[in-house]
């Protein structure tokens, strides 16, 4: 019986302490961070740039998969706003602009809200495309933040 | 000083040449420009009503050093310096310090919620497009200005922030008159 006490308070204890270790991402309902993207799977911001500004060639759909207010602050020319992936109404908005495409079209998401390792959107939405089955699909690379290592950089946005 | 008229001709299409170009880029895209840092400027003035409808007027608050933190409920790092400017709030209050909370969340509920359950005392306001341009764009949280007491701003810090650097700066701008 003592021991059962024991056990009960044991337990609670590992409760209690794993309530304080959730992030406030994780309490928003995601599963996992930005860093569980695999690197093949990143594209770093200056051959993003290269690659919109090369002439000639098609260019990837992007997607600015984080919060409205940053969007209309500013975001990568042609990005389309899909919601904060993090939330299920941002993975809905995600998942009807991009279901009747075909699987192959090349995509980029990108977020930037936070520092790559807090970001709550990018895996998310990564993970969503990825079992949606697309096949070109790319994250945005962008360690600090949306200001910082893009705009600060000099790469062109829209508002 | 004498300017010859192919002068004036050449200075006349070259600024017509960049309004031009200032033109077509400004319609939709344009080269982003490297944020220019608002350190030892003038703070920009707002005024907004907090959460519980008081009014924050950033002039008036001259006299007094300022912390003004942008932040957001989904950003983890704001979340994990909130709880130390609220005791920084109470510990140097007194002597002329004052937190201000600037939230970039779409919405208020989710604010109002976080407030509570951390039970934040210094006034926050819910932020908007144009409050972010005022301060050089808010394009990545947190993001934390001190203002002193004259209303300029001292010190700038992006992402997740030394706390300790950021406290004895605090100490420092509040000894200063």
């Amino acid at each position: 019986m003592r021991l059962n006490f024991v056990g009960r308070i044991g337990a609670m204890a590992a409760l209690a302490i794993a309530f304080v270790l959730v992030s406030p991402a994780q309490a928003l309902g995601q599963s996992g961070t930005a860093p569980q993207i695999p690197a093949s799977a990143l594209i770093q911001p200056q051959a993003l740039n290269q690659m919109l500004q090369a002439k000639g060639t098609a260019k990837p759909l992007i997607f600015q998969v984080g919060f409205q207010m940053m969007y209309r602050e500013a975001h990568i020319v042609g990005a389309r706003y899909a919601g904060p992936a993090v939330r299920e109404s941002g993975q809905n908005m995600l998942r009807s602009a991009v279901e009747k495409l075909n699987r192959n079209t090349p995509i980029v998401i990108y977020c930037g809200c936070c520092p790559w390792n807090h970001c709550p959107n990018m895996w998310p939405a990564y993970n969503l495309l990825h079992q949606m089955g697309f096949t070109h699909l790319k994250a945005l690379y962008l360690p600090d933040n949306f200001g910082t290592d893009w705009v600060n950089k000099g790469y062109p946005v829209a508002r | 000083m004498h300017v010859s008229r192919n002068k004036w001709s050449r200075t006349s299409c070259g600024l017509l040449a960049t309004l031009l170009l200032t033109c077509g880029l400004g319609a939709a895209a344009r080269p982003a420009q490297a944020a220019e840092t608002l350190l030892n400027h003038k703070a920009p003035v707002f005024t907004r009503h907090d959460l519980k409808g008081q009014t924050i007027n950033i002039a008036r608050l001259r006299g007094k050093v300022v912390l003004l933190n942008f932040w957001a409920t989904w950003c983890a790092p704001c979340q994990a310096e909130m709880p130390k400017f609220s005791a920084w709030q109470k510990e140097y209050g007194p002597r002329g310090f004052q937190v201000i909370g600037i939230s970039m969340d779409d919405s208020k509920a989710p604010v109002q919620k976080l407030v509570a359950r951390l039970k934040l005392d210094y006034p926050i306001a819910m932020g908007d497009v144009k409050l972010g341009n005022l301060y050089g764009k808010v394009l990545g949280l947190p993001l934390t200005f001190l203002i002193d007491r004259h209303g300029v701003v001292r010190g700038e810090f992006q992402g997740g922030s030394d706390l300790k650097m950021m406290e004895s700066m605090v100490r420092e701008l509040l000894e200063k008159k």
